[in-house]
């Protein structure tokens, strides 16, 4: 990672869009293909102004055919290109697991190491925005579960860029979910060229007494708790995994050991899903040095429903985390 | 153009397509002798498509392959022993023994890789398509399938973007009748070539039995794509004479031992393209059984490499699971 330079504020989604720009600028083999990509950038307008620079050579409006994209996608990946399959919403990754799951992530290991398959899956997870059932899922834990995918799940502008950056110059195929709802966010951000590593956890915010895991819109949730805790007199520590594979055990353990407490917090559905992983992790690595049983916080395991109130109570609130973690915290 | 009256090209056809026959017959003898792990499907009766297809390229245009795909891996160039060594599962193979039979990909001669997918390698050769026009290549990507892909729906995505877009694609489908364990008049609505007409696609059929058929239109196709005249599908007419797998010897509920016998003799793309050149004086018998012999050769000799070959070590379970 190199030393940022001048910061400055931008969104996540300038962020995004600034991390491929340098990276087709650098590697002409960098390549965008999806749906409304190219002028209208996007359903959320992350990717304005890169067809006006890459041409539409670079940046390639498809049909509505995310499964056969996806499959183009590696076979240019495989013959010398770097594509970026961009998935509008994370739910239409389902369309595209036979391309994701028996192909990028089984080329290179099927073919004894010969074949390579350098491309990005980018999508989206999320709730809270009422889109329904089929446009809201968090499915990160799903690309977790095949072995030769790798899985990012940036939280600031600063991670999303370097994460993206990354991931583009990897020779796996990578899965990048951003938080539709943190797009307008704004943070710090370097003028200059930086990268942030795969498998390095980022502590968000130090403490003693707690350790809050959170996974993308989770991060800020877990901040937001961090900040009411300490109004109690609980010091909680907030731990950014960053990326899912690969995963920073040392580090999640390292906070566990030191607080003793521990709350895990994903926007996946609780069950069989990234916490459970993460909190088995912890639980094993941290067992002699913590006062209690980690904890998990996800979605409910619901398809997520439409009406608003119905909505917002599927996922983790900064109410949940603070209740949770007071009454870890007290019984000490 | 394409004649086809080379002497020599033709017995290097024949050649090819006796590989491939020699090879899948040794390979169902290891299955019998309980020495290969698992099932492979053969490709026996297929012969002349692979090779027909195969000769029209060259060595940088790209493939994509099928679970039936030790023909279309020899024809574009693979090695015996190596392509053993993965049906054993041997450190030796073209995968090092993590890939068998139906994962067969052979980077030195641009074979992106069979796949166990039906049709799931459309979307790769498709990319690989636009890879080369993206990289201003001349090359070609030719994408093998059974008619029983045309069920899935990738094959349309992608045909209709290679259309779209021009891409330098031949999709080549091999109709043997059968999808699986059911004829494929009973899966398939409309016709085969009004699929991908639909897309305004040039769509060509050709008889699969005679290899000089199928160069003769590959070649064309072939050509048109690499000049820039875009995708085209290929119908080749064909057979399996062999069950769906190794293990499928019963196959009288789904068809009849007449049918079978009837391509076995009357339309075998062997003995088409031997009685042809013999027919015309253009080699003599003697030539195709030489051919045979060393071919015979080869294949036992590569076998019994691919036996005494190691396995992997048990280490390397987790290599390559990353680049």
């Amino acid at each position: 990672m190199s030393t940022p330079n001048h910061m400055r504020e931008i969104t996540f989604g300038k962020a995004v869009n600034e991390a491929i720009a340098e990276e087709m600028r650098r590697d002409p083999t960098v390549f965008m293909i999806g749906e409304d990509i190219a002028e209208a950038g996007t359903t959320f307008k992350v990717l304005k102004g890169l067809v006006e620079e890459f041409g539409p050579q670079r940046i390639i409006d498809t049909p509505i055919s995310e499964a056969g994209y996806a499959g183009m996608g590696v076979g240019a990946a495989m013959t010398g290109m770097r594509p970026i399959v961009d998935i509008m919403f994370g739910d239409f990754l389902t369309l595209t697991m036979d391309q994701m799951a028996n192909q990028a992530a089984k080329i290179h290991y099927m073919s004894g190491g010969k074949l390579k398959v350098p491309m990005v899956f980018r999508t989206t997870l999320g709730a809270t925005r009422r889109s329904g059932a089929q446009h809201s899922q968090s499915l990160q834990a799903w690309p977790c579960h095949v072995p030769g995918l790798k899985v990012v799940i940036p939280s600031t502008p600063y991670d999303a860029k370097g994460l993206m950056k990354t991931a583009i110059r990897d020779d796996n195929p990578v899965v990048i979910f951003e938080d539709k709802m943190l797009f307008q966010q704004k943070g710090l951000v370097p003028e200059g060229e930086y990268t942030v590593p795969f498998g390095v956890a980022d502590i968000k915010r130090t403490g003693t007494d707690i350790t809050l895991v959170g996974t993308s819109s989770m991060v800020q949730v877990a901040l937001e708790a961090a900040d009411r805790l300490a109004t109690l007199g609980i010091s909680a520590e907030v731990v950014d995994p960053r990326t899912l594979k690969p995963l920073d055990t040392e580090t999640l353990i390292a906070s566990a050991k030191k607080t003793g407490h521990v709350i895990v917090i994903d926007e996946g559905p609780l069950s069989y899903g990234v916490t459970g992983e993460l909190a088995s992790i912890i639980a094993d690595g941290a067992f002699y040095y913590l006062d209690a049983p980690v904890k998990r916080l996800g979605a409910m395991d619901v398809p997520v429903p439409f009406s608003p109130p119905l909505e917002d109570a599927t996922v983790p609130t900064p109410d949940t985390v603070t209740d949770l973690a007071k009454m870890l915290c007290q019984c000490i | 153009m394409n004649d086809c009256k080379d002497p020599e090209q033709l017995l290097q056809f024949y050649q090819q397509m006796y590989k491939i026959r020699a090879f899948d017959e040794q390979a169902n003898e290891l299955y019998l002798r309980h020495i290969m792990p698992g099932l492979t499907h053969m490709y026996i009766g297929e012969e002349a498509v692979a090779v027909g297809v195969c000769e029209a390229l060259t060595d940088a245009d790209y493939i994509t392959s099928t679970h039936r795909g030790h023909g279309h891996c020899l024809a574009k160039g693979a090695r015996f022993d190596r392509m053993f060594a993965e049906l054993l599962g041997k450190k030796a193979g073209y995968c090092a023994g993590k890939g068998g039979s139906m994962h067969i990909a052979d980077q030195e001669c641009n074979n992106l890789g069979a796949n166990a997918i039906v049709g799931g390698s459309a979307g790769i050769a498709t990319g690989a398509g636009l890879s080369i026009k993206m990289r201003g290549s001349d090359q070609v990507a030719v994408c093998f399938f059974g008619e029983g892909a045309l069920g899935e729906g990738l094959l349309y995505e992608v045909m209709n973007m290679a259309q779209l877009w021009n891409l330098p694609v031949i999709y080549a489908c091999e109709d043997n009748l059968y999808n699986q364990y059911t004829h494929f008049s009973e899966t398939t609505a409309g016709t085969l070539l009004g699929r991908p007409q639909a897309f305004g696609m040039l769509a060509v059929d050709v008889d699969g039995q005679d290899v000089k058929a199928v160069y003769s239109a590959a070649s064309e196709i072939v050509q048109r794509a690499r000049s820039g005249g875009g995708p085209a599908f290929l119908l080749c007419h064909t057979y399996r004479y062999r069950g769906h797998h190794v293990g499928d010897i019963d196959r009288t509920y789904y068809r009849s031992k007449e049918e079978e016998n009837y391509w076995m003799t009357e339309r075998d793309p062997l003995k088409i393209l031997s009685q042809w050149m013999i027919e015309n004086k253009l080699a003599d018998p003697q030539v195709f059984e030489q051919i045979e012999k060393e071919i015979q050769q080869e294949v036992n000799e590569a076998v019994q490499f691919a036996i005494n070959a190691p396995y992997p070590d048990v280490s390397e379970v987790d290599q390559h699971v990353y680049a």
